[in-house]
């Protein structure tokens, strides 16, 4: 399974890669994309909304279930991966493909990065769904 | 949790794997949509051998079958199979099965044999409900432990088995069985049956029949690329057919009136059964929900539990059960709904999260094939 060591991850399965210029990339992992299956759909709906860390920011539809995306940390979301989106041309299954790539969700403005510091790094989220 | 005997094949091909109904079964191998597209294009196969079988037979095991199933078993000859449900005495559903009339050969003189087949997670409460109702000269057996079924499905299912067998199974018409031997294995029971709505055939074979059986088909249909389907790919296609899946759409608590069974309620039958009068009871005064397909207007996809509103909010029903159509790239569903909500193109709303979505009801099934 794909952990990469220069992401942040939660308990809930997103990870988070932190720019220099403090926006940062947020996704779902490897793991969860194989737990999910077939991604159909993707729902943001918080675009421009400053999201509390732990609150859901947005929804995937995979073909046998539905999951909530959980925000990493506070922060303000200012794009939505417009190749997942919703203007009929979109690929969801990119994130199955391509979940740390391509499949990228949302990118967001960092409210408190000391918020960085109650992630799991990649050793510990390996140990999770070891 | 218990294997099935290809329980350890599933692992090796790399399936995702969960328990469901007390076994480990493959929920898929490759992806749910390569699945379903496979079986609905060419064919694919799947291990259902948790499914649950018991012979009937005796002198009087036709009064037993009719005495707890819904359908009507005396118009099966030998070689034919039927839908059917259990009801239970509250009008509601025990669990729905396939009734097979076997062939003469298994009975002494002046018997009769049937198949149940029932769903994996219902195996004991049936077995109770059977044991209970059969005041009759018959015998009841389950055979589930010792039965292997795999299902091969799609446009190219006779084909592929056709390589295997003598049995000429251009000549097995839907819901009409064969014994015969395939790949070596004898006694094997040719169903044309199946749960996809898209063609082939059911083998019910002994349990150390089950693994060399599911390589043979496998190899069989290397030239029209068969593929492995697990459960997940299993949901959709049949959901893709209007089929009801116990537990989701029917239960102990609903009619199969109002879940659309009314076809396999033979209320004029010679006999009676569990019921009967609570549904021509219902007959008479119509029906105050039923299930319905429907199709979502916008991308999310309803799931077993959304609340179904009106146009005002209020509430009037509740989807069963819900999916992305992989044939369609559409979310489909099925839900009860109230009385004067059911026809087709009445919009609905489905309440996911803190929205109502519009949704249209729509004929099944939903796919033509």
């Amino acid at each position: 399974m794909n952990i990469p060591d220069q992401l942040k991850y939660t308990k809930e399965h997103e990870w988070i890669l932190v720019h220099d210029d403090g926006t940062a990339t947020i996704g779902i992992t490897d793991f969860a994309q194989g737990e999910l299956g077939d991604i159909v759909y993707v729902e943001v709906d918080t675009v421009g909304e400053t999201v509390e860390k732990d609150a859901v920011f947005g929804t995937v539809e995979a073909v046998k279930t539905t999951s909530d995306l959980f925000m990493p940390v506070t922060g303000e979301i200012v794009e939505f991966n417009k190749d997942l989106g919703s203007d009929g041309e979109d690929n969801p299954a990119l994130i199955n493909e391509d979940p740390y790539g391509k499949g990228w969700v949302v990118k967001i403005k960092v409210s408190d990065a000391a918020q960085l510091n109650d992630l799991l790094d990649a050793a510990a989220y390996g140990e999770l769904v070891g | 949790m218990k294997p099935t005997p290809l329980t350890q094949k599933h692992i090796d091909l790399g399936a995702k794997m969960a328990e469901f109904a007390g076994y480990n079964m493959p929920i898929s191998y490759s992806g749910i949509i390569e699945e379903h597209q496979g079986v609905r294009k060419r064919v694919g196969v799947f291990d259902v051998s948790h499914m649950g079988e018991f012979i009937v037979k005796g002198k009087q095991a036709l009064d037993l079958v009719q005495a707890i199933s819904s359908n009507d078993a005396s118009k099966l000859n030998p070689g034919d199979a039927q839908y059917s449900c259990l009801p239970n005495d509250k009008g509601g559903i025990v669990d729905d099965m396939l009734v097979y009339r076997l062939f003469d050969d298994m009975c002494a003189e002046g018997e009769q044999a049937f198949m149940l087949v029932v769903n994996a997670s219902n195996i004991e409460k049936d077995w109770n409900w059977i044991s209970a109702l059969n005041t009759f000269d018959t015998r009841l057996i389950n055979i589930s432990d010792e039965t292997g079924l795999i299902a091969v499905q799609g446009p190219k299912a006779e084909a592929a088995l056709q390589k295997l067998t003598d049995v000429d199974l251009s000549k097995i018409a839907y819901y009409h069985f064969a014994k015969g031997t395939i790949a070596g294995a004898e006694n094997v029971i040719l169903s044309a049956t199946g749960y996809t709505g898209s063609g082939g055939f059911e083998l019910y074979c002994r349990q150390d029949q089950t693994a060399d059986l599911w390589d043979a088909v496998m190899r069989a249909g290397a030239e029209f690329d068969i593929i492995p389907a697990g459960l997940g790919a299993r949901d959709t296609l049949r959901l893709e057919m209007g089929y009801c899946l116990y537990g989701n759409d029917i239960d102990d608590t609903t009619s199969p009136l109002e879940a659309g069974l009314g076809w396999i309620t033979k209320l004029k039958k010679n006999a009676n059964f569990p019921s009967k009068s609570i549904f021509e009871q219902q007959k008479k005064d119509g029906l105050m929900k039923q299930l319905v397909g429907f199709t979502m207007t916008e991308r999310r996809v309803p799931r077993h539990g959304y609340q179904v509103c009106d146009a005002d909010g209020l509430t009037i029903g509740e989807v069963t059960s819900g999916t992305q159509s992989p044939s369609l790239d559409q979310p489909i569903g099925m839900a009860y709904v109230s009385k004067g909500h059911t026809a087709i193109g009445s919009k609905i709303y489905i309440k996911v999260g803190s929205k109502q979505l519009e949704a249209e009801v729509t004929s099944l099934p939903f796919l033509t094939i």
